[in-house]
């Protein structure tokens, strides 16, 4: 009987193969007295050398697949096993103790885990795996046993285990290793990390996988929905070999996208973007073909501590972020709390309707030092690349007015204190109050860009907490009431030489995507890993084509019909 | 014995990538080499201790060698410092 069960898809394809358990050896130590204090020092330096000669083959086979960034880890790991504060911590202890190797190890290297653990810094915490990982490897040669490694791999398999460490994933041969699942693990775990970067589908977090499976057993992979299907019979088997064609052949039509820019059927240019929250993004941006950034979130560096951030750390973010895109267009939206996203430090009260309340702009008007120390980190990275300032929450003219006085006020004071600050960079707002888009006339005379962010347009004009399940029926975004704001959106900004962009889910949405097209939107702003797919889609479009059908949509009655329109006809 | 203080410039204190620089540098050298933080005094060629005393930018820090080469020990770690960006 097949089985299937669901997990976090952590890489994308398919892949079916005879599974292979890569099980933890039984590391299970004894404290043992000792008498010879010297041949158990040598025991010990011994296990130590072998293992570091293992690192040393596993960092080249790493250096030489995946690059120098993943084989530094293993440069990390062999500078743990050179530590004279773990290695003469260890010797001491078998000197003073008599206590044998094994035991010595275990006791300095836990010590060593659980104070990285402590620490208060995400990198130090990952350091303690580190720790684990090489002391696992010095007592599996004390103990004399089989350290399962994915080296001994010889034949196509599917690689089953508890979690897999940095060391696994580096000796994965790609030849042999067609994808792995795992018990634990999220999207952005080490092992789903390196899963995207080798290009093997993976699931990971599935809690149970090396409970359903023995060696030998055929397992089907599904990393586009997160998927093991365990002992899969012919149908299922004859099935997932299909998608796998398909996968395979849609990624080599992406594929070849990647450098190209985004034209429809009849040559019209629109520009794909990505979202992004933090600068370590910007890499997933351009290994799928942003031609830009739609949307940095800049609360990220606002969450996750105690105390706002600095002027300079902001700068840093901010041009990094710039500085790696290379001129390519950048948004930055400035801070968009409160609402859903709360700073504990800011101790704001608790509001009845925190969506309506004091949130973003709001915010950021009234608690002006907050606003302006952001805006002069922005105007400071401004020379570094293609910068656009984004007001989020923007309700009235007054209001974007105000935000855009502080930031001039901003640049003329960095100015004086001879500060260099580009003079081209743009300032705009983001469209998610219908208010807004019914009034986007008004507005497109003084903003150098709109930013449609549907996810909260269309929770304000159906009326409807998008956080709430059972109102989530009425999250429509091809309900003509949310079309028709974009159309006149759009259309203001066009007659104002102004360009539009949209931010929200609905950008990257295949079934938005002819219809946005032919209601003229300049800029799709969508997670990084929709980028090619929907500049795929883009290219067998024809604007002319879908401009001709607008007209019908926007007078369709209903989302579904929408929905259903868009389906058959394009 | 040989000594220097450094004021560490580096945006994000002395971790990762950079600690790696600073201990291989150390590890060259027969001098015993120290590096005192905050009053904490760790071995420059362990890892562990550097990074464990999580450094952070604006942090002032005396580096301290005794021994045979202490003083190329620190013109070397001076230099490693002003290579990587991380003080001076």
């Amino acid at each position: 009987m097949s089985e299937i069960i669901s997990g976090i898809a952590a890489s994308n394809g398919i892949a079916i193969a005879k599974a292979f358990l890569l099980e933890q050896p039984d590391l299970t130590i004894e404290k043992k007295e000792i008498s010879d204090v010297q041949s158990e020092i040598d025991r010990f330096t011994n296990a130590v050398q072998k293992a570091k000669g293992e690192l040393e083959k596993i960092k080249d086979q790493a250096f030489n697949e995946l690059g120098e960034d993943k084989a530094a880890i293993f440069a990390a790991h062999l500078l743990v096993l050179e530590d004279p504060e773990l290695i003469d911590a260890v010797k001491g202890k078998i000197e003073n103790e008599k206590v044998n190797a094994e035991s010595a190890m275990d006791d300095i290297s836990s010590m060593f885990i659980s104070m990285f653990e402590q620490m208060d810094n995400e990198y130090m915490k990952e350091r303690a795996a580190d720790i684990r990982d090489v002391s696992k490897r010095v007592l599996a040669h004390l103990l004399g046993v089989q350290f399962m490694t994915p080296a001994n791999i010889s034949e196509e398999v599917i690689v089953i285990a508890d979690d897999l460490t940095p060391s696994d994933t580096a000796q994965l041969n790609r030849k042999f290793v067609k994808g792995f699942a795992t018990n634990i693990g999220g999207r952005t775990s080490h092992s789903a990390i390196m899963a995207r970067s080798m290009e093997i589908p993976a699931v990971v977090g599935t809690k149970q996988v090396t409970k359903k499976l023995s060696n030998g057993n055929i397992v089907i992979i599904d990393g586009i929905n997160g998927e093991v299907i365990i002992n899969p019979n012919d149908n299922e088997i004859a099935l997932y070999e299909e998608k796998q064609k398909e996968y395979d052949a849609q990624k080599a039509e992406w594929a070849k996208l990647l450098h190209e820019k985004t034209v429809t059927k009849d040559e019209k240019r629109v520009e794909l973007a990505a979202n992004i929250g933090t600068p370590e993004d910007v890499k997933g941006v351009l290994n799928n073909g942003g031609e830009g950034v739609g949307l940095y979130r800049t609360e990220f560096l606002y969450m996750g501590r105690d105390q706002l951030p600095t002027e300079e750390e902001q700068y840093n973010a901010y041009k990094e972020v710039l500085v790696a895109m290379e001129g390519k267009p950048v948004v930055i939206r400035t801070l968009d709390i409160g609402g859903d996203k709360e700073l504990p430090y800011l101790d704001l009260p608790k509001e009845m309707n925190p969506f309506l309340g004091f949130r973003a702009v709001r915010l950021c008007l009234e608690e002006q030092e907050i606003f302006r120390t952001q805006l002069r980190a922005l105007l400071r990275a401004s020379r570094y690349g293609n910068l656009k300032i984004m007001f989020p929450m923007i309700a009235t003219l007054d209001e974007f007015r105000q935000a855009k006085a502080v930031l001039m006020e901003e640049k003329e004071k960095l100015i004086n204190e001879g500060v260099e600050v580009s003079d081209s960079f743009e300032v705009g707002m983001m469209v998610e109050i219908p208010a807004t888009a019914v009034m986007a006339d008004r507005f497109a005379k003084e903003v150098d860009f709109f930013s449609i962010g549907t996810n909260d347009l269309i929770q304000y004009t159906m009326a409807a907490d998008r956080m709430n399940e059972r109102v989530s029926y009425l999250y429509q975004p091809y309900n003509p009431a949310i079309l028709r704001l974009v159309k006149m959106v759009i259309d203001a900004a066009h007659k104002e030489g102004k360009w539009v962009g949209m931010c929200g889910e609905m950008a990257g949405d295949p079934i938005a995507i002819p219809i946005l097209l032919g209601l003229g939107l300049d800029e799709f702003s969508m997670s990084a890993s929709s980028i090619l797919p929907a500049r795929s889609q883009i290219s067998r479009l024809s604007k002319a084509e879908v401009e001709k059908h607008i007209e019908t949509i926007l007078n369709l009655n209903t989302n579904e019909e929408v929905i259903t329109y868009v389906k058959e006809t394009f | 014995m040989a000594e220097k203080t450094f004021k560490v410039t580096s945006d994000s204190g002395i971790h990762a990538r950079p600690a790696t620089s600073l201990v291989n540098q150390a590890g060259q050298f027969s001098s015993d080499i120290t590096l005192e933080y905050n009053g904490k005094s760790v071995n420059l060629k362990s890892i562990m201790g550097v990074m464990s005393l999580g450094i952070p930018s604006g942090a002032e820090i005396v580096v301290k060698a005794e021994g045979a080469d202490s003083e190329e020990a620190i013109s070397a770690i001076e230099a490693i410092m002003k290579k990587e960006g991380l003080g001076e």
